[in-house]
């Protein structure tokens, strides 16, 4: 599956009432890399992520138009089962949202809505996406804690791992390091580099050196268009579009 | 929207002006050096070589500052990385223009073999490459890189003819005019790698406007 298209998008575009917050966008997600979208507030960049898993379903007013195709399926097929597109098309946001549970309870919640109750089986889970984020060792003689006890950058990994244990294919982030502190934020670029490995990424980020150091390609969104997309190395030493030029020296923003 | 990032950058071109002017010279002198055979005027050109050695060191020093706070991206990285590039060049070139130095003093104490016709063409060139490569660079004109990369080969034409001849009409027909010869004849080496120095140069210069690598491929100048 690596290297192959998991995600294409056809035509795209996102009105919210009368105002396009996303304009015609075609682009291809490879499997197992992370793909940056960058681009100044208000790009549509968020718009686009949401996209990604029908999230824009839930804001009012909101009109899609075009295909996203997950794995050969348009996501936006009236026979599409929501709940299993969210399931295997998951998202961590900006702001941690641990539910106010105790740490095990939060990473197997999902699990117990998708009706998996043996208990063996939960723990094992519970086991294993915590090591999937490195927090196991750290967290295993709490695990009845209140979520809402860890630090920020925790709670973030937290999140994860909850998405993680019901076995996403893709994990959408948006903007996951912006809360955290530098230190907390290479943990978490480290365990995306990991991640990869398993699950496809796509990262929105304000941060432009995040977006290079971190992802394979990247989307640069300007005004509702992707005005480029490409390699990251291309990207960052020479874009092809002025535009994306000046966004990246810094002449633009 | 300027940035205060831009002053940098003017005044990184500014130092390699500078360095380049200071280069150039140097050749010149060192020419001179060897037309009128004088020690004096060679020791001159070995010993300015420090200051020019210092300029080097401070130009890396701020490149690195520059790629260390700023983290530059597209154009202007390109720009900075090809900038410690060439002002490696110029060191280079500049120790060179020493090597000849160091010639005329092996040669000073007798006259010359033979009246010099070649090697001041080959120097009027080397000048002449290592002047336009630095306007290149300055002015961010890939054509005029191009034209000091197409100079190469008129280069290597003359350093052949000026070795053919030592070889062939002195030092095979009377081996005691080695002594004379061989130095004449590593003066030609030593411009002629001026030269290659100054394609390196207007190679950097060209993938810095364009992001195009003609360094090492001859037929992506064609």
């Amino acid at each position: 599956m690596s290297g192959e298209n998991i995600i294409e998008v056809k035509n795209l575009s996102v009105y919210y009432g009368q105002f396009q917050a996303l304009i015609d966008i075609d682009i291809k997600i490879q499997a197992n890399r992370i793909t940056a979208l960058i681009g100044p507030s208000g790009c549509g960049k968020s718009t686009f992520l949401r996209s990604l898993n029908r999230m824009n379903d839930l804001i009012e007013g909101a009109r899609t138009t075009g295909e996203v195709l997950f794995e050969g399926q348009n996501i936006f097929n009236s026979e599409t089962d929501l709940l299993e597109l969210r399931r295997r098309v998951g998202m961590v946001f900006q702001r941690p949202n641990p539910f106010p549970l105790s740490i095990a309870e939060n990473v197997t919640y999902g699990l117990r809505v998708h009706s998996y109750k043996d208990r063996l089986f939960l723990e094992e889970k519970l086991y294993k996406s915590l090591q999937a984020v490195n927090l196991w060792d750290e967290l295993k003689d709490r695990l009845n804690d209140n979520a809402l006890t860890l630090t920020g950058e925790q709670q973030q990994r937290l999140c994860l791992a909850r998405l993680l244990a019901i076995e996403p294919e893709v994990v959408l982030m948006d903007e996951p390091c912006s809360a955290l502190d530098p230190v907390a934020t290479a943990r978490i670029e480290d365990l995306m580099y990991e991640l990869k490995k398993n699950y496809t990424i796509i990262i929105v980020t304000h941060n432009m050196q995040q977006a290079a150091r971190v992802s394979d390609f990247t989307g640069y969104f300007l005004l509702g268009e992707l005005v480029e997309f490409g390699e990251t190395n291309q990207i960052f030493t020479s874009p092809k579009d002025s535009r994306t030029e000046d966004y990246i020296t810094g002449r633009f923003g | 929207m300027a940035r205060y990032f831009d002053e940098e950058l003017l005044e990184l071109n500014k130092r390699i002006l500078e360095m380049s002017a200071e280069v150039e010279a140097t050749i010149g002198n060192s020419i001179k050096a060897l037309r009128e055979l004088s020690r004096e005027k060679a020791e001159a050109v070995i010993k300015d070589d420090d200051r020019i050695d210092k300029m080097e060191l401070e130009i890396e020093e701020k490149c690195l500052n520059l790629i260390a706070l700023y983290q530059p991206a597209a154009a202007d990285l390109r720009f900075i990385v090809m900038s410690m590039k060439i002002t490696t060049d110029l060191e280079r070139i500049a120790d060179l223009a020493v090597d000849i130095g160091e010639r005329v003093l092996e040669m000073a104490d007798q006259p010359l073999l033979k009246p010099l016709i070649d090697i001041p063409k080959l120097a009027t060139l080397a000048q002449g490459m290592v002047r336009d490569a630095i306007s290149s660079f300055v002015s961010k004109d890939p054509e005029l890189a191009r034209s000091v990369i197409l100079r190469d080969s008129e280069v290597d034409e003359l350093r052949n003819l000026v070795q053919s001849e030592l070889i062939n009409d002195y030092m095979s027909k009377d081996p005691k005019t080695a002594p004379r010869a061989v130095p004449l004849l590593l003066v030609a080496r030593h411009l002629e790698r001026i030269c290659d120095h100054a394609t390196n140069i207007a190679e950097d210069v060209i993938y810095m406007v364009k992001a195009e690598v003609v360094k090492h491929r001859p037929e992506s100048l064609k």
